[in-house]
């Protein structure tokens, strides 16, 4: 008895060293780049980034530069801010409206259409990203920000989600609704609409995130330089002739900064929002 | 007319039109699009039907195979790394071994800093790790080697190496996500089946192998969808390792970037839709093939 609790302390002691050394491993990525925020830039693109930091050569100077002579740093940061604003409201709203057609509803041909909403979710976006500029070249929205946002506002995923979060609402809220004489968008926007709230949080997360981090498709469709979005701006600093290693080291730092602080304050949200594919209906 | 709109019969479709809209022009007419011009050869202004020869030039294609080839090493490796791995962590993160006030609080910073890298955007992660896996011998990974005894290498240059820096950054992106999801499974899991196989004398493993796994199920053909599909369709990660979509002798080009190649680059859109088209073939069929194996399709008809 006595030896199998000794063995169980060990293990316990074990596996809590388990746990630190690989938080430790995780984090140094993230270290990194915030000990090379003080150091030279073109330095760090010829000898790597590693652990240490010379403390005598260390410097504000990159810092500096970031809030005082960025270029379009902090244009892109904005643009960013408000895409992934504009992406997630429009998206939770849109998406919300015909997650409830969905699910309060029987019509003609809602499986085939639901058929649709899960044929979306399994084609590989990148397979159809290049059919999908050209027509938005056709349509006349290349570099625009209506070409970055329009094809995901009814997102399938999203749609998938409020559905199945839907299908639990008592369908006597909407009866009273009816009886109470409002109109079928009033019973929406007024009942359903405010019992969503709970989903919405991971909803927005998970948006949030993709739109924060999008990089493929605004690189595609976005040209002008002052429309680019801070992914899209920190590649431009990365080309062969390209001597703003500073800003990119710094400003890839900065980048993350905003999104660890949200996930800091509303994890539970985070990890919701990220693993919501998993819920089965 | 504004009658009909609020009538409980139009109701449905007005709710769903957004998402019918969506469909219509950003999806099916693109795909029906790629489906044409996969047989044109396109010039500006000019498209000619050439039947099947986008595809039988593809199939003789050299670059292509190789795009393949590194997309489909990709994906076993990562479904070797991002399954198995994650699960065990979960399942470690979920055990009664590790309880009580402090080992509770250093599975929550574990917990929550796995999961930090998944915040970070493709760019940022990508130029990390480029920068951790430089050539001198003061690069990070190089030091790392280095305590070994090893010389440095000149980690992206090589097939292998560089292949190992790709699957590294995958790792440290999604071992916390995947975590989470087989987390939220093992918690969905009833506590009474581990008492009653405890009481009738069920070792670990065996509750592993019984419940466990059996229980995971539903969580574990999600992943490994999602996996197939992620790793066949990468691009990004290699765009950015290799700052850019041109790796010496290709050994980080992947059907997505050849696909990017030839339609962008090259601005060859008839020959890009075709590999947009055996994309497509490729992950529906590994797909639904995996599917079917594992009985999900099975499962949602018994329902």
């Amino acid at each position: 008895m006595k030896t199998k609790s000794g063995g169980k302390t060990i293990a316990k002691i074990f596996m809590i060293v388990f746990f630190l050394v690989l938080t430790v491993l995780i984090l140094i990525p993230i270290w990194v780049i915030f000990i090379g925020s003080f150091q030279d830039g073109d330095m760090l693109v010829r000898y790597g980034l590693n652990l240490g930091i010379d403390l005598a050569e260390a410097n504000l100077d990159n810092w500096v530069m970031l809030f005082t002579n960025s270029g379009s740093y902090f244009t892109w940061f904005f643009n960013s801010v408000l895409l992934t604003v504009l992406q997630v409201v429009g998206t939770l709203l849109i998406s919300a409206f015909v997650a409830y057609g969905f699910a309060a509803y029987e019509f003609r041909f809602k499986n085939f259409f639901f058929v649709c909403v899960l044929l979306i979710m399994s084609v590989p976006f990148e397979m159809l990203m290049l059919p999908l500029y050209v027509q938005i070249n056709d349509m006349g929205l290349a570099d625009s920000y209506a070409a970055v946002l329009l094809p995901f506002l009814a997102n399938a995923m999203t749609i998938f989600f409020f559905r199945q979060y839907l299908m639990g609402t008592p369908k006597e809220i909407i009866e009273a609704g009816r009886i109470d004489g409002a109109t079928e968008y009033g019973i929406f926007f007024k009942l359903i609409m405010p019992i969503m709230k709970p989903s919405f949080a991971a909803m927005a997360i998970l948006n949030g995130m993709n739109s924060w981090n999008n990089f493929l498709w605004p690189l595609l469709v976005l040209r002008s330089s002052e429309k680019y979005t801070l992914p899209i701006g920190l590649n431009t600093l990365i080309t062969p002739y390209g001597n703003n290693y500073d800003l990119l080291i710094v400003g890839s730092f900065f980048s993350v900064l905003p999104i660890l602080i949200l996930f800091l304050c509303f994890q539970k949200y985070f990890i919701e929002g990220m693993t919501a594919g998993a819920v089965k209906g | 007319m504004k009658k009909f709109l609020y009538s409980k019969k139009a109701a449905p479709y007005v709710f769903i039109l957004p998402f019918v809209v969506t469909f219509a022009v950003f999806w099916l007419i693109p795909l029906v699009k790629s489906g044409i011009m996969s047989t044109e050869k396109i010039l500006p202004g000019q498209e000619t039907f050439i039947g099947l020869d986008n595809f039988t030039r593809l199939f003789g294609d050299r670059v292509f195979k190789v795009a393949v080839m590194n997309s489909f090493k990709y994906m076993i490796f990562t479904l070797i790394l991002l399954i198995p791995i994650p699960m065990f962590l979960a399942c470690l993160v979920n055990s009664k071994l590790v309880s009580g006030k402090v080992s509770g609080k250093i599975k929550g910073l574990f917990k929550s800093s796995l999961f930090v890298p998944a915040l970070t955007s493709v760019v940022v992660a990508g130029t990390i790790f480029r920068l951790m896996f430089g050539e001198m011998d003061t690069a990070l990974m190089n030091q790392v080697i280095g305590v070994f005894g090893m010389e440095p290498v000149k980690w992206l240059k090589g097939a292998t190496t560089g292949f190992i820096a790709l699957l590294t950054l995958a790792c440290w992106r999604w071992w916390g996500v995947n975590m989470m999801y087989f987390l939220s499974g093992l918690q969905s899991i009833p506590e009474d089946y581990y008492e009653a196989a405890s009481i009738d004398g069920a070792t670990t493993w065996q509750k592993f192998t019984k419940i466990t796994i059996p229980q995971l199920k539903p969580t574990i053909v999600y992943v490994l969808t999602i996996s197939i599909y992620g790793g066949l369709a990468m691009f990004n990660e290699s765009y950015m390792l290799y700052q850019g979509n041109n790796s010496p002798n290709n050994i980080g080009l992947t059907i997505v970037g050849y696909l990017y190649r030839q339609g962008i680059e090259k601005n060859d859109m008839g020959y890009a839709s075709a590999v947009g088209i055996v994309l497509l073939v490729i992950v529906l069929a590994i797909n639904i093939t995996q599917l079917v194996a594992t009985g999900t399709f099975k499962k949602e008809e018994d329902r």
